[in-house]
């Protein structure tokens, strides 16, 4: 099952280091990874997306809960939460499929931030499910490079 | 007051009470020694710092107070890797220092610059590089207070030589407050009660404790609990010592080498209690068929080690100590004659055994003698191997912390520097080196540091001229193959030798009295049973340093042995039995 992680760290040098340790010892492969900065510069947010059986899931929360720098770690599957990657895509582009690439842009509600003879950049912004279905789409015209973001997430207010 | 990053070190170390430093200089460390020199601290030179990291360790398991070593940058941090991951698996509160090159250089491989707090994450509780004088003595106060609070464990800080010249204003924190890290110590009093609840319920519980019951000094609870409702007590390696000896309820050790009756104790259990013990699978033989038809309750201050291996019905997280209290008066008072009565018959059964009535040397017997001269008064360590398992059986320490051993990481060379570790903590107390004569030579060179401090450690090897707890394995599962396991094995012998024969065998290198004579320690060959009581006698009136090299039979086994892998069903109590 997939899960994102919500792990708030004190801001100090070696954090990730550590993070990325007990990950990588316990055999148990990041899907995504996102750090920075949060509304109190002393504490950093990481995000990390895994896939894994719940009860490896809930030792590797316990692990990290143990870390030294580690202030909360919350499992975001248990509770309402909204999640954004961002990822750039470099497609090649002709004449003749320009409009229609143009067009699936829009409806995806991505943007066209670089246009050059052969190629347009477009940037996307969404949960993985939405960013999965827009590559999709236009993997048939050529991408030439892509890159993404890790997840970032927050829980969802209180009703 | 003004002064310096090394110090500042040295004035931190005795504003937390350090009664005594192991290691050993170089280059990256200087400022520290020359801050050490003429001060009030009290540093034990040692001769490797493998064995400084061990005295530490052996110094805080005696006492229960944090062990501290200073190494250098580089190969002096390298060194006490074995240590630091020794201390790990067995929560031993450690805190080591570190010299390292100059934050200047840091990344440059500098002459002597090892990437230490990389080296040594995943086998500290946590570490720290110190980048501004500034943060030195808070660091240092963390150190402490992460080491010695929750489950214990070794805490490394990494000092470049610029801050330890560094000069900075110097106050020694009164309190320590970490957000991020808050050690649960009061158990949840709902789970709690529902463990009552089962504890009342069973007919046939059994207590399984670990060193966790050591740590929170625990043992009066323990058998408090026991005694009320008639619970029967078996103990890891790491608390041997933690409950009376020989009483009807007491079951020994469990597991690998556990007796027949504690793992049948275990597999027939319909609830287990385990306090400050992690399911270690030396403990727990094959994980699917441990105690199927018990409850499991589970109480440790440590949330990871709860539902690792073993999912348990009822997890308490706290203080063993803590939650013990408040258990014991909602658990019923109960007699379990029938239990017991079983129990009884399984000791009868299978009881631990060895020849008594032949004349040869017995490792058992030896250590058994031990334990009726010293009532088990004296702190004993061991090194790792079939010794270690037949001080385990035999000896019978009157408390936890005076029988000391490499449990989780089974690091051959731990026993004799933490002797010497224990007796700086105990120089009042009989400590002795339980050895088996491969383990021995891997930190044998500490014998300096015992003769110049007049440590008078004793050490009795029980020299079965092999690598003994390898050499069974050979024996039992791959066909009597003494692959590289004879210790006297030489240039000439036949190249498949499984023969071994003491007196057509070539000489044992080295001539361990010899060697003792060497350091001015007193040396004593055994070679026949009657001399084993004089022997020992004889060490034990000594004021000084002494060795005893035993030589016992060669090929003699630790039973019971559940193989690795195997249902503790599958215990095996002799050879092809
Ligand atoms: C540092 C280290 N290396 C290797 C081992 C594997 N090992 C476990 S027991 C043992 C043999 C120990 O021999 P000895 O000290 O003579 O004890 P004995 O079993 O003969 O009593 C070995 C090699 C270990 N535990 N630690
Ligand atoms: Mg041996």
């Amino acid at each position: 099952m997939r899960h994102t992680i919500s792990v708030l760290v004190e801001n100090k040098f070696g954090v990730l280091a550590r993070i990325a340790t007990l990950f990588a010892a316990r055999g148990f492969n990041i899907d995504s990874l996102a750090v920075g900065e949060t509304e109190d510069p002393a504490i950093s947010r990481m995000t990390i997306v895994v896939k894994g059986d719940d009860d490896i899931l809930e030792q590797v929360t316990k692990q990290l809960n143990k870390l030294v720098d580690v202030i909360k770690v919350n499992d975001f599957n248990d509770v309402g939460y909204v999640e954004r990657g961002l990822a750039l895509l470099k497609i090649n582009v002709t004449k003749s499929n320009r409009a229609e690439i143009m067009q699936m842009v829009d409806v995806f509600r991505a943007k066209i931030i670089d246009v050059s003879q052969d190629s347009i950049i477009a940037e996307i912004t969404g949960d993985e499910e939405k960013i999965d279905a827009f590559v999709k789409m236009i993997m048939p015209y050529g991408i030439k490079e892509m890159c993404q973001t890790g997840t970032v997430a927050l829980a969802r207010g209180n009703k | 007051m003004e002064k310096t990053g090394a110090q500042i070190l040295v004035e931190s170390l005795l504003k937390e009470n350090v009664e005594v430093v192991f290691g050993l200089p170089g280059g990256q460390a200087l400022p520290i020694f020359d801050a050490i020199h003429g001060s009030k601290l009290n540093f034990v030179l040692t001769r490797h710092e493998q064995a400084a990291s061990h005295m530490a360790d052996g110094y805080a398991r005696s006492t229960g107070k944090p062990g501290v070593c200073i190494v250098t940058s580089g190969p002096g941090a390298t060194n006490i890797v074995t240590g630091l991951a020794t201390a790990y698996m067995d929560s031993v509160p450690l805190v080591a220092f570190t010299g390292q090159v100059s934050t200047a250089v840091i990344g440059q491989d500098a002459f002597q610059e090892a990437d230490t707090t990389g080296i040594t994450r995943p086998v500290t509780k946590h570490n720290f590089l110190v980048k501004d004088v500034k943060n030195l003595a808070k660091t240092i106060k963390e150190a402490f207070y992460i080491a010695t609070t929750g489950r214990p464990g070794p805490v490394l800080v990494d000092i470049p030589v610029d801050v330890q010249r560094g000069i900075c204003e110097f106050e020694y924190p009164e309190k320590i407050d970490i957000r991020s890290y808050k050690p649960t110590i009061h158990g949840h009093s709902g789970q709690i009660k529902k463990a009552a609840e089962i504890i009342n319920k069973s007919e046939r519980p059994v207590l399984y404790i670990g060193a966790g019951v050591v740590v929170s000094n625990a043992e009066p609870e323990i058998l408090e609990m026991s005694k009320k409702s008639d619970i029967p007590v078996t103990n890891t390696l790491l608390a041997v010592g933690a409950y009376p000896h020989d009483t009807k309820l007491s079951l020994n050790m469990l597991g690998m080498h556990g007796t027949f009756w504690a793992n049948r104790a275990v597999q027939n259990a319909d609830a287990i209690i385990a306090v400050g013990a992690r399911f270690d699978d030396r403990c727990t033989g094959k994980v699917c068929d441990f105690a199927k038809s018990a409850n499991i309750i589970h109480i440790d201050v440590d949330p990871t080690s709860i539902a690792k291996i073993i999912d348990s019905d009822i997890p308490v997280v706290g203080d063993a100590k803590t939650i013990l209290k408040e258990l014991i008066p909602l658990v019923k008072k109960a007699e379990r004659k029938d239990w017991i009565e079983k129990i009884e018959k399984w000791k009868k059964e299978a009881p631990l055994e060895f020849d008594r009535n032949d004349d040869k040397v017995h490792p058992q017997y030896v250590i058994e003698k031990l334990s009726e001269m010293t009532k088990g008064e004296a702190i004993v360590t061991t090194e790792v191997g079939q010794h270690q398992m037949w001080a385990a059986h035999y000896y019978k320490a009157a408390k936890p912390r005076n029988f000391i051993s490499s449990g989780g990481l089974g690091t051959m060379g731990y026993g004799f520097p933490a002797g010497l570790g224990a007796k700086f903590g105990n120089m009042d107390k009989e400590v002795i080196v339980i050895a088996g004569d491969g383990s021995f030579q891997m930190n044998m060179q500490e014998m300096a540091v015992s003769m110049l401090n007049k440590a008078n450690v004793k050490v009795v090897i029980l020299n079965n001229q092999y690598l003994g707890m390898v050499r069974q394995w050979q024996q039992m599962f791959y066909e009597k193959h003494y692959s590289h396991t004879c210790l006297a094995k030489r240039k000439g012998c036949p190249d498949l030798c499984n023969t071994p024969d003491r007196d057509k065998c070539p000489v044992y290198l080295p001539d361990f009295v010899k060697w003792a004579e060497s350091y001015g320690a007193l040396g004593i060959r055994v070679q026949s049973k009657k001399d084993i009581e004089p022997a020992l006698k004889k060490m034990l009136e000594t004021d000084n340093s002494v060795v005893l090299d035993i030589w016992t039979e060669i090929e003699e086994n630790v039973f019971p042995m559940v193989p690795a892998g195997a249902s503790l069903d599958d215990i095996i109590t002799r050879m092809n039995g």
